[in-house]
């Protein structure tokens, strides 16, 4: 990993998407500051995983995301993966191939692809096996790790393309509670030794508020609010996009959403 | 980095056995035959040929035997073999599936139709100089050029990318196969000289034939064992892919038209020689590991052995006739592949 105080700014500007006739992205704006954890947060089918591919630049969009000024669609295929680090919410891990085989994977963007890993290389896949603590594993072929092991085992290859902007769609999905805390852990760790630039989807709003600066509320494609926790997740924003009732209370330790059942007795009525 | 030393030493170790295979499936093959050559003697005359001069060559009648009949026709089956089997490693490879050969995008169809076109219309397929052989290429590069075509149109439309392809690869390989059939019905006193064609007949090999195969071969090769690990990146999907840096499409197409042309200068020599393309790669992802850093160079040695002790087989199995290639393959390649599959192992 660089010792050099990484992250980009990014800036999300009017974007949209078109696709098949139905629009999923009405004109998004947004912005994560350097070494920021921006978690963008909404209902099913918001739009949140299309407006990560779009900045990951798998989407085909209107408008512009621009990386410390310099629009993503302008870099080679390469320079945007020497940049941004992108992790699906379904990774396909190749069953037969090791951890450590895996990981190298991250190094693609910065080797010709006729040649060998050199020195440089290994020293980054054994800094970030080490880091997400999968050295002991390093051999061990993917179809044998459980669903936390390999969450790691593509945080790790995201880490090795030495990004300054790490994309994590869905990190914590298929994982319990003890796992997607430590996997969140683990990222915020990361973000704070070596300065990455962090945008998550996140569906559980007490995880999204607990690590993240800033939510991004998407509403049917549109950013419905943008701002600190304790602003955007408010028992007004949860009824209104979410369709829940809730009731939001912030203090010190953060912010904590209590989901009110509906009351059953009006329903007999 | 000792794991990926580990994995380097295993690839090498992989590597060295499959030449050695293939050192040792030649000489024993070059000494088989209606005259027994003795391996010895046949290593010496060949080290003959290259200037050193150890022990003692054959002379006479054998070593004509061995030079203008026996290499030849082992050296082209070898290329074929190897050819055949990389091509499919790296078919599997750009289309993440397990059941890829090399005829999948329409070659087999359309080698299979040139051929019975020029043998039922053509009065030239048979003599010294038959045009079957350039039938055969030309149909194969045609089938995977119109699949290629259909399936990068069709790709637009919407969807697109490897499944897009492999369909479009199925309907040439449907439409391609009905109007060989229908040609075949309406010829039908030349249906056993397509249906030898097909099932694999190497008995006229000779350098000549050594010398056209080689130079597509050589350079599909030489492409597709720079494509390994361009490959291995595919493996994780073309949009993840894409993230590392690659460009999925770009690489598909060229390991599609390197395979492409490896397979048709193979299939113009030999015919349709089934189940070396999709079986060699399974055997070697079993017995080394699934990278194709391990999967492509193991493949292409260990397919050109495997051909070879088809052909060895082929020729003694019923001697002094000759099963055609194609029938040893499959029933060689077949239970082998069962066995494997249920002992299990490293697999894609």
């Amino acid at each position: 990993m660089g010792d050099s105080w990484a992250g980009a700014l990014l800036e999300v500007r009017g974007v949209r998407v078109g696709k098949g006739g139905v629009r999923l992205l009405h004109g998004v704006d947004a912005v994560a500051e350097p070494h920021s954890w921006t978690a963008v947060v909404g209902p099913n089918g918001a739009g949140k995983t299309t407006l990560l591919r779009c900045i990951a630049g798998l989407q085909r969009h209107t408008g512009a995301v621009l990386l410390d000024g310099r629009p993503v669609m302008s870099l080679s295929a390469r320079e945007r993966a020497q940049e941004i680090g992108y992790a699906p919410q379904v990774p396909v891990l190749p069953e037969a191939v090791t951890v450590a085989e895996y990981v190298l994977l991250g190094r693609t963007p910065y080797r010709p692809l006729l040649v060998g890993p050199r020195r440089e290389d290994r020293r980054v896949v054994a800094d970030a096996l080490e880091r997400l603590d999968l050295t002991s594993l390093a051999g061990r072929t993917l179809r044998t790790l459980s669903g936390g092991e390999r969450q790691r085992a593509v945080l790790a290859r995201a880490l090795a393309q030495q990004p300054r902007t790490l994309l994590l769609d869905e990190p914590t999905a298929s994982l319990d509670l003890g796992h997607a805390q430590t996997v969140l852990e683990l990222v915020d760790g990361l973000r704070r030794e070596t300065g990455l630039t962090v945008v998550t989807t996140l569906h559980d709003l007490v995880l999204a508020a607990q690590y993240a600066d800033q939510l991004v509320l998407l509403g049917a494609g549109r950013v419905a609010a943008a701002g600190r926790p304790q602003d955007v997740l408010t028992a007004e924003t949860l009824a209104q996009h979410y369709g829940a009732r809730a009731e939001v209370i912030a203090d010190a330790t953060g912010v904590r959403v209590h989901p009110l059942r509906p009351n059953l007795i009006r329903g007999l009525q | 980095m000792t794991v990926l030393d580990g994995d380097r030493r295993r690839r090498t170790v992989a590597v060295a056995a499959a030449a050695a295979l293939l050192v040792g499936a030649v000489l024993l093959a070059v000494g088989v035959g209606a005259v027994r050559l003795a391996p010895g003697r046949v290593v010496a005359t060949l080290l003959d040929q290259t200037g050193l001069h150890v022990g003692t060559p054959l002379d006479g009648v054998q070593a004509e035997i061995l030079m203008q009949l026996r290499l030849p026709r082992v050296l082209l089956v070898a290329l074929v073999g190897g050819v055949l089997a990389v091509a499919g490693a790296t078919y599997q490879g750009v289309f993440r599936n397990p059941l890829a050969d090399p005829y999948l995008l329409g070659a087999a169809a359309g080698a299979g139709l040139g051929a019975t076109l020029v043998i039922a219309y053509s009065p030239h397929h048979t003599g010294p100089i038959s045009t079957v052989p350039a039938a055969a290429f030309v149909g194969a590069l045609a089938g995977v050029g119109l699949a290629y075509l259909l399936g990068t149109l069709a790709g637009r439309a919407g969807g697109g990318g490897a499944g897009t392809l492999l369909l479009a690869g199925i309907a040439v390989t449907s439409f391609l196969a009905a109007v060989q059939t229908f040609v075949q019905q309406a010829h039908a006193d030349d249906l056993l000289t397509v249906y030898s064609w097909l099932l694999g007949q190497l008995g006229d090999a000779s350098w000549s034939q050594l010398g056209l195969v080689l130079p597509y071969a050589g350079v599909a090769v030489a492409v597709l064992l720079g494509s390994m690990r361009a490959l291995d990146v595919l493996a994780v999907g073309d949009e993840e892919a894409a993230t590392l840096g690659l460009r999925p499409q770009r690489v598909r197409f060229v390991v599609i038209v390197a395979a492409s042309l490896a397979t048709a200068a193979a299939v113009a020599v030999s015919g349709l020689i089934g189940f070396v393309g999709l079986v060699v790669p399974h055997i070697v992802r079993r017995l080394a590991g699934g990278s194709y850093r391990t999967v492509v160079p193991v493949s292409l040695l260990g397919g050109a052995a495997f051909l070879v002790i088809a052909d060895l087989v082929a020729r003694t199995v019923v001697a002094p006739g000759e099963l055609p290639i194609g029938v040893v393959t499959a029933f060689v390649g077949a239970p082998f592949f069962a066995a494997l599959l249920r002992t299990g192992g490293a697999s894609s």
